[in-house]
């Protein structure tokens, strides 16, 4: 047979083949930093093939009514995203990648549950596997869909960062649990849809107990692993569609996001358990720091006394944290680091793996504001050098040089590598108010005699530290 | 047409499964840390690739039920996919050259890249 003549399915088939090929080529760019941008743009050009050769379905191409909406819901989708997508602040990046996260994770749900409602107006009672994949991907989709939404509500600060506890928290998570358990069952022996409904109802419910008691400096974490949730969600429903391109992308996405997920909990010396159910039963822990730093006294400073200690300093360290992205203050951060290396100063800033709000965040934004690679150092490679600093300038940072970490067994963060800001000779913290971290503890360094504090937004105290160098 | 009477098909999947599964976690078994941001951000773009699974649903759709449902699904979809691909760009547009393409690097052969006085 020529292959002129293969039938259409066949060629879609195939161009879904190529698409499948460019997304594994694309996971493999984005591991390098060389190839990243390349791989991300050629996982795209796959994604465009693939959703174009989907339009040569007949039954898509006859549907008439069905082609319109499918397609006036394409342009509303492309027309909502391109300009979120672009214009949302870099430092709103993790909360952007967790909203596309949940849509893609809801979609997931639907299609499922679609099909199932199809085969049911049909008239077919579908066979035991075909309910089974439905039930899987309407429970992972909508958990991804709904524990999204809250991880998107706490990056975003509309609620509170800490673990949120509260009484009877694992009772309600068992009955949950085992409400899931019956239903899926139920669902599968008698085939009624209306329990999925009912399961689609309580996996959204799942979601939303699942991420509350995570604490807010680990939400990056649980977001990776709610990535790997919607991949699997979308190769189950890749299962009930009978879809190749679906079962792969998704599986690869899934199996892909676990092992990202166990990257990044190790990058913060946690476990991924650890991560996921640590707030349980540690809720004295978790809120007592707190009490009493009213009444401890901390030294303040103003940025005239800084700006001639920096200027005298033979080794000054920039520690940058989530505040100096918050502040926009990467670009004033720089003039300061250029001002001390005029004067002779040896400058360059350590980078906490999960400085900001994800790891490699950091060294995002201040790639934005042109800082020279070669002064930024990743953690390990910084923290031998700290004993020798003159000055570490903690700008905007907080949980990740606590060195409760490594001191206080109960804490939340203990066992997360930190920068050694302590050994420097002086630690300057630039900050906003006494008001700690997101992990929400105190941290003792703060109350440290060689420790000097700055009030203020990050920027306009950077900028008149610019000015004191400048003038020593 | 859609599986629904035998299982003839589901071994066949189980297997692509499973296989994409071992190249999924070999794929990206070594990502430095700068990356993983990206890297999550550009594997969720990958996962709106459902935007198909949603189109084809579409294609069979009946009554105002699975349209209305279908239509939030092509639109949920598409954000996830556009979206995803669009803000992972914008990331690695600030890596454009790093660290590999950068011509001159005085710290280059030195392990520390400490640019000592």
């Amino acid at each position: 047979m020529m292959a002129a003549s293969l039938p259409l399915s066949t060629v879609r088939d195939l161009f879904y083949l190529v698409a499948v090929a460019g997304f594994i080529l694309a996971l493999k760019g984005l591991g390098s930093p060389k190839f990243a941008r390349r791989g991300n743009q050629l996982g795209a050009a796959a994604a465009v093939l693939a959703i174009a050769f989907t339009f040569t379905l007949p039954t898509l191409r006859h549907s008439g009514k069905n082609l319109v909406l499918a397609l006036v819901a394409m342009v509303l989708g492309a027309l909502v995203a391109v300009p979120v997508a672009r214009l949302v602040k870099m430092t709103a990046m993790p909360q952007l990648v967790a909203f596309f996260n949940g849509v893609g994770g809801g979609a997931a749900s639907l299609v499922s549950i679609i099909e199932l409602l199809h085969l049911h107006s049909l008239g077919l009672k579908p066979a035991v596997y075909v309910t089974a994949e439905v039930l899987l991907g309407v429970l992972i989709g909508s958990v991804s869909f709904s524990g999204s939404a809250i991880a998107f509500i706490k990056l975003q600060e509309l609620i509170t960062g800490r673990p949120i506890t509260y009484p009877g928290q694992q009772a309600i998570n068992a009955v949950v649990g085992l409400a899931i358990g019956v239903l899926v069952v139920l669902a599968l022996v008698t085939g009624n849809i209306a329990f999925v409904f009912v399961l689609l109802a309580l996996a959204l419910v799942l979601g939303v107990i699942f991420v509350l008691p995570i604490g807010g400096a680990d939400v990056p974490v649980l977001i990776s692993l709610l990535n790997s949730f919607t991949g699997l969600a979308v190769a189950a429903s890749g299962f009930v569609l009978d879809n190749n391109l679906l079962i792969v992308a998704g599986t690869l996405v899934g199996a892909s996001g676990i092992i990202l997920t166990r990257l990044m909990s190790g990058a913060m010396g946690r476990s991924l358990p650890n991560i996921l159910f640590s707030a349980f039963g540690a809720v004295i822990t978790a809120t007592g720091g707190e009490a009493g730093d009213a009444s401890r006294s901390v030294r303040t400073g103003t940025p005239e006394d800084v700006g001639v200690l920096l200027a005298y300093a033979r080794k000054v360290v920039i520690i940058p944290g989530y505040g100096l992205a918050v502040a926009q203050a990467q670009h004033t951060v720089r003039e300061l680091a250029d001002a001390l290396t005029a004067r002779g100063v040896e400058v360059f800033y350590a980078i906490h793996p999960v400085a900001g709000r994800m790891p490699g965040h950091m060294n995002v934004l201040l790639a934005e504001a042109n800082v020279p690679y070669e002064e930024l150092k990743e953690m390990d490679e910084a923290n031998p050098e700290m004993s020798t600093a003159d000055v570490a300038l903690v700008v905007g940072a907080n949980d990740t040089v606590n060195p409760a970490a490594i001191t206080t067994p109960g804490s939340p963060i203990y066992g997360m590598p930190i920068v050694h800001a302590d050994e420097a000779e002086n630690v300057i913290f630039l900050k906003r108010s006494m008001r700690p971290g997101f992990a929400g503890i105190d941290n003792e360094l703060l109350y440290d005699p060689k420790t000097t504090l700055l009030f203020g937004d990050a920027k306009d105290t950077l900028a008149k530290l610019v000015a004191a160098v400048k003038d020593a | 047409m859609i599986a629904q009477v035998s299982g003839t098909g589901i071994v066949e999947y189980l297997t692509v499964f499973v296989l994409a599964a071992f190249v999924g976690i070999e794929v990206v078994s070594k990502v430095p840390s700068i990356l993983h941001t990206p890297l999550m951000s550009g594997s969720n773009a990958i996962h709106g690739i459902v935007l198909v699974g949603a189109l084809t649903i579409m294609g069979e759709a009946h009554g105002t039920a699975q349209l209305v449902l279908g239509f939030l699904a092509v639109f949920l979809a598409t954000l996830n996919v556009v979206g995803g691909f669009v803000v992972t760009d914008r990331m690695l547009e600030m890596f454009k050259g790093k660290p590999n393409e950068r011509p001159p690097r005085k710290s280059e052969t030195t392990d520390s890249g400490d640019p000592a006085p």
